[in-house]
This record gives C-alpha cells, structure tokens and sequence, in this order.
C-alpha cells in the first residue's frame, strides 16, 4: 500500500541526503518526493511517498523522528488531504494532429506551454488518476519526454 | 588533570567574554566547559591549528599509532567511565580511518564526539589533496554530524555535539571544521542552554503505560528480565536489582548488559542467545513475560524470532521509540529511560508469587551449568578464563576483541561490576579490544584492565602496543592463541565440512614482540604454567603481555545454530 508522509525539517544543506540516505539503508523504497520551504523561515516540507505495510511505515516514521534535523512527521494517507503532482509531456505533433491534441487535453485543463515545428508540449496539474489518464490519452500520439515532479500533499481543513 | 582543568577553565571564564579567540582555541575552551580533560586523537594537516592549541590546553591527549586506535580508545573510555569519549583526526585519511570506530559506537550505543579536520572552506568539492566527504560518509553512522562553516557556531556545535551524545540513546557526533575555519577569529559565547525543538528524548514514562505494566507484571507467573546496554547507559544498574529482588524475578544479561547486574546473585541466570547459557534461553523460552529494560532483540539474542519467547507477553523498555516494534511485537510498549521507569515500576507493582517458576529456574541453574571438557595437558581457553576470573573476582575491567575467545570470555568471567566488559556487541569489530583497554586504563588508572585477546584479533590493531608503552599503561593482555580464527573455523568445522579456508594463522612470537615494545612478555604453553603465568603477570607492575597456547579446535558452546531457535541449542557434549 502506498503511504504519504509529511515531513517537517530544517532547511539546511545536507537534509535531503540525510532523509533520502535513511530509506535507501533501511531498504525502504521511496515512490516520490518533493522539498521546498514551508511558510516559517527555516523550515522545509518534503512530501514522501513510500510503498509498505503498516509495521514497515511505523519504522519509517520512527527513524525518520530520530533525525536530529526532522521536526515532525505525520502519515497523511489516511487523513483528508489534496495530493497534486505537476507533469510536463512532450509529444510529436504535425500540422494535422495539433488541433486534435489541443482538443483532447481540455477537458483536463491542461495547457500547452510550448510549441516547436515537431512537437508540443503540454503541461497538467492533479492527482495520479488523472494524470495517468492524461499520458495513456497522448500515448498513441507517442510521447517524447515526460516529466514528473512527484506529490505535494496538504491536509484539509 | 580535572582540578588543572578547572583552573584553566576558570581563567578563562574571567576573560571578556567578547575576546577574539580562534576555532581552534574556542574548541579548547569548550572541551574544557564540557568537563573534557582527556581526547585521543592523531595529528595531521587539516587539524594542525587545533594540536597547536592543545598545545598549552590542559587536556591530556593520547596519540595512538593509528586513527582506529583512537577512537577505539575513546569508545573505551566511555565504556568504562559512562563519560564522553572526544577523539581527533585530521582530513582525509584520518577521517576515513575513524568510520569503523565510529560504526562500532553507534550499534553500541556509546556517546562520542568525534572531531575531524577538513581542507579549507575554499578548496572543499575540489578533490583537493586530504580532501574527504566525511559528513557524507558518517550520516548513516553517527547520530548526529556537523560540517562547520562559520567560526562563530563553533560554541554552539560543540555544547548540541555533546548534549546529543550522551543524552536520550547516546551515540557518536561528528563534528568536521575546516582548517581555515580553526584558523579563523571570532567572538566566544558559549550558549547557556541547548535550543534544539527538533530534539526532545522521552526521559520520563507516560504514567498510564506504566499502569499497564505493572498490571502485567502483576499477573506474571512467570516473568523474567532480559536487560541490555541500556541499563548501563540509563545507570540503572541499582534501581534493576531493586526490582529483581523486590519481585523475584530473574535476570538474564545480553552480551551489552553483561555486569549490568551482579554474576553472583542467584536470581542472574547468564547470558541469553547463540552463545548463551541452557538456562537462560529455557527461561525465555517458557516465560509468560518477558521484560526487556534496553535490549534491542538483536538476531544474536533471539535465533529465530517467530519462535522466540513462544508464551510470552513482551515488555519493551526503551529510551529509543524506534526500537519498540522493530524487530518483535510488543504488548507493552513504554518509551523511557530505564532508571525512571525501575523506579517507578518498583514502586506500583505488588510482588507476586514466582517462588515455583524461581525454583524450577533455579533448579535448571544448577542442573545445566556452563561447562567445557577439560584436560590435563593442553590448556583449554575457558579454563584460562575461569582463573582470570577467580584471581580478580570478577571486579576487573576486561575488555575483549571478537571471536571464540570473546564468546569465552562472556561465559566464563563472572562480572560482578557495571562497565567492566568492555565488548564490541552490534558491529563486532577484531581490532577493538586493544585500543579500548587504552581508553579504560585512562579513564580507570587505578584499577585493573585486562585484555582477553585471540591471536588473530590482537593483530588487527597491534601497533597500539607502542601507545601502552610510551604511556605505560599496566595493561594485562591475555591472547588465547590457537592458531586459526577460532569462530570462522568452527563456523566451517559445523556447515562446511571442516574446509578450513584462509583460518588457520600463524601469528608473531607475541612474547618477542613484547620484548620489542619493552612490554613484559609471558608464554604458557601446558595447564600447569597457566596460573603461576597468569599470577607472574597480574603482579607486574607495568604492561604485560601472556600468551596462551591453547587447544585449536575447541568450540563455543552451547551453539544455537542461525536460523534456529532458542531451544534448539547444540550443547557441550552433543557435538
């Protein structure tokens, strides 16, 4: 089962290594993560999304609570709560398919940041169904590069 | 050296607290504040300024052959005084030098701080010559680590460095300045208190979870207490006998917990797991509560875990939430230090009747002894180990390096005094047992520190014979010399047909080697020379090294096979 985790930790150099180091060596496989710095200065957010049971994301949390550097770290998953990840797709567009293109991602409001003579690319925010949906929609058309960020997650309320 | 150190320190407390001091002599101001009268270390470029400013500090260093030797050495040290051990080693090499003592820290739980030089903050990410990511590498090591990158914060560092090493579940802390940062100037102020929100140890036991465990033990027939290193480290050595006794229920130590609770009571029934003894892991394994005060049912302790403690309920106590879950699962789980949990525990259990369930472990005590076959010619290690054991009555610090003779030594020294065995548990680090002994006899000079050795451990970390005698440290090393890397080979002899691959060793002449180092060297080659040998040593005055000539193929008994469980012990005998 896929758990989210939010994390509170300073902002300073080395953290990341710290905390991506923690789940390599406990052989905890790390989905996704996305950093950046939270409201109060100093502070960062990392949001980790990690494959386990419950006994195995119960360790997670605990060594990651070791951490001299870890304020807080709260498991989400179950909570009310937006998870949004941002991906950017290229895809090979004609003349003629372009059109169909721009149609096609609409619906998603997706939008297309860039054109080049062979080629679109289309930029989409949301959750994994949705995003999946997108790129298998573009697939046929045949993507060139796909980029994803990974989740942002906040609790509701 | 404290009441000098005071002095010193009170000197320069009278100073404007505003004066300029350089990194290097800020980090001297601070061992000094932190109560540091000894560091080991090795010198070299990138730490240059700071052995300049040691030069007129105080503090007594101790320069060993090797950086492994040192931090060895402060591991040590910390062992037997429940003190930090500081060590120092320069950039690079001497950085890289320090990981396996560092390692060896962290899986004992020992509370170190470590300093390292760096090339300077301008050739960092260089490749420069000595350069080495030393934060990169100790993360996963240390419990802490910091890369230093203002003069300024050097106060601030060394007093978290410090605090984050001995409290909550110690462990070693890096600290790694750039050479031009010990260079640099800058105001001195030491912090008066320690802001770390991210960093708040459970000390106390939340009062409802302790009803729940006194309601537990309560109603235990048949409890019994599995107590490890963290008894030591919480010194809560008394308050553990307070609560045996009070309670009758008996104890038995791991390997980390060893002198954590006298050898000479009856209610101590030995050390549990592979090497453990009959009756302690027949204890365990019929127990209907099993009370773990800072253990950390490591493989060695358990054998198989689905099959551990099979009717017991768990009682997990420990200062370190992770652990609580992480290998088994726990009825009763309480997050505390152990000597505020004993006292209150003592206090709300009421005493229940374990005189049957005592009495059959009692009886299992008597019955199942640890015992080896002994000869009349060849001298047997475990005998060795008995007379050392008779002759200091236990009280002396033995510290040990890794193997058959440190499974011996573990068995058949009776430790009646905390923080007298001197092991390296989690990593099992050859090589440790020397240098450690180093760091006991200095923390510890009036007592005795004897070294329990192999022929192949001893060589791992040889060169630190040079620091025993340059300091003349009246170290008693004892190799129990078979001529193979005694735990490899029993391994092979027991899973792979006696194919004894790259362990047979032939070693120096250990008694010559003395003679080179002027150390007092002995050799005991039958039964007979063992006693007068051990007694011509002890009673020398400076370091002495005895050699031991003993049978090659003995093994560690009992033996529960990995993978095995505790009950499926091969026994003497049964071979």
């Amino acid at each position: 089962m896929k758990h989210t985790l939010s994390i509170i930790v300073n902002n300073q150099a080395g953290v990341l290594t710290r905390i991506a180091g923690l789940f390599n060596r406990r052989g905890f496989n790390i989905d996704s993560i996305t950093v950046g710095r939270t409201e109060e200065q100093g502070l960062s957010r990392m949001t980790i999304v990690v494959q386990g049971d419950q006994r195995l994301v119960e360790q997670v949390k605990k060594q990651l609570h070791k951490q001299i550097d870890v304020h807080k770290v709260m498991d989400i998953t179950n909570e009310p709560m937006v998870a949004r990840e941002l991906i950017m797709i290229k895809v090979k567009a004609s003349p003629t398919t372009l059109q169909e293109i721009t149609n096609l991602i609409e619906p998603f409001r997706a939008a297309v940041i860039d054109v080049a003579h062979s080629t679109i690319t289309i930029q989409a925010t949301g959750n994994e169904e949705k995003l999946n949906a997108i790129i298998e929609l573009l697939r046929p058309y045949g993507i060139k590069d796909l980029v994803r960020t990974g989740f942002a997650a906040i609790q509701r309320g | 050296m404290r009441a000098e150190a005071v002095k010193f320190d009170n000197q320069m407390m009278e100073d404007p607290a505003t004066k300029e001091k350089t990194g290097a002599k800020m980090l001297m101001e601070c061992f000094l504040r932190e109560g540091v009268d000894v560091v080991f270390g090795y010198p070299g470029g990138a730490v240059i300024p700071i052995y300049d400013a040691l030069y007129e500090a105080p503090i007594h260093h101790i320069i060993s052959r090797h950086e492994q030797g040192a931090i060895h050495a402060a591991d040590g040290y910390a062992r037997a005084t429940g003190r930090v051990g500081v060590c120092i080693g320069t950039s690079g090499p001497g950085a890289t030098n320090l990981v396996t003592g560092i390692t060896n820290a962290f899986m004992d739980s020992i509370p170190l701080v470590v300093i390292t030089g760096q090339v300077p903050t301008s050739l960092i990410g260089t490749d420069a010559f000595q350069e080495a990511d030393i934060t990169g590498i100790t993360m996963p090591i240390t419990k802490h680590n910091y890369l230093v990158q203002n003069v300024n914060d050097i106060p601030r560092i060394m007093k978290e460095a410090f605090y984050i090493a001995r409290s909550g579940r110690p462990g070693p802390v890096v600290i790694d300045i750039p050479k031009d940062i010990s260079y640099a100037t800058g105001a001195f102020h030491y912090p008066d208190s320690i802001h770390l929100p991210s960093y708040q140890p459970t000390v106390e036991p939340n009062a409802s979870q302790v009803s729940k465990v006194a309601m537990a033990i309560s109603e235990a027939k048949k409890p019994i207490i599995l107590a490890g290193g963290g008894v030591l480290s919480a010194s809560a050595e008394h308050e553990l006998l307070l609560f045996a006794e009070k309670l009758q229920i008996p104890v038995t130590t791991t390997l980390m917990g060893l002198g954590g609770f006298p050898a000479a009571h009856p209610l101590w029934l030995g050390m549990p797991g592979m090497h453990g003894t009959v009756t302690a892991n027949r204890a365990i394994q019929n127990s209907d509560l099993l009370i773990s005060l800072g253990a950390r049912f490591d493989d060695r302790v358990t054998g198989n875990i689905e099959r551990f403690a099979p009717n017991a309920k768990i009682v997990h106590i420990d200062i370190d939430p992770a652990e609580l879950g992480k290998i088994i699962n726990t009825q009763y789980p309480l997050v505390s230090d152990i000597k505020y949990a004993l006292q209150k525990l003592i206090k709300m259990v009421k005493p229940t009747d374990t005189m049957g369930w005592v009495g059959q472990v009692l009886h299992w005590k008597k019955e199942k002894p640890l015992t080896f076959k002994d000869t009349n010619q060849q001298i047997k290690p475990q005998y060795v180990i008995q007379q050392i054991s008779k002759i200091t009555k236990g009280k002396a610090i033995i510290s040990t390096d890794v193997g058959q003779h440190q499974m011996w030594a573990a068995q058949f020294y009776h430790f009646e005094k905390t923080r007298s065995m001197l092991t390296s548990g989690g990593l099992g680090t050859m090589g440790f047992g020397l240098p450690a002994a180093i760091g006991a006899q200095i923390g510890k000079p009036d007592q005795t520190v004897i070294l329990i050795s192999g022929d192949g451990s001893i060589q791992m970390n040889i060169q630190e014979l040079a620091t025993i005698a340059e300091q003349q440290l009246p170290i008693k090393i004892v190799i129990l010399n078979n001529s193979f890397l005694g735990m490899v080979r029993q391994w092979q002899e027991i899973f792979h047909d006696k194919r004894y691959s790259s362990t047979p060793m032939k070693g120096p002449d250990f008694v010559k080697l003395a003679d080179a180092y002027s150390i007092l060297g002995l050799r005991a080659t039958t039964k007979e020379m063992v006693r007068e040998t051990l007694e011509k040593g002890f009673n020398h005055s400076g370091p002495v090294i005895m050699e031991f000539i003993v049978e090659k193929e003995e093994n560690v008994l009992p033996f529960v096979p990995p993978g095995a469980s505790l009950d499926e012990m091969i026994e003497e005998g049964q071979e």
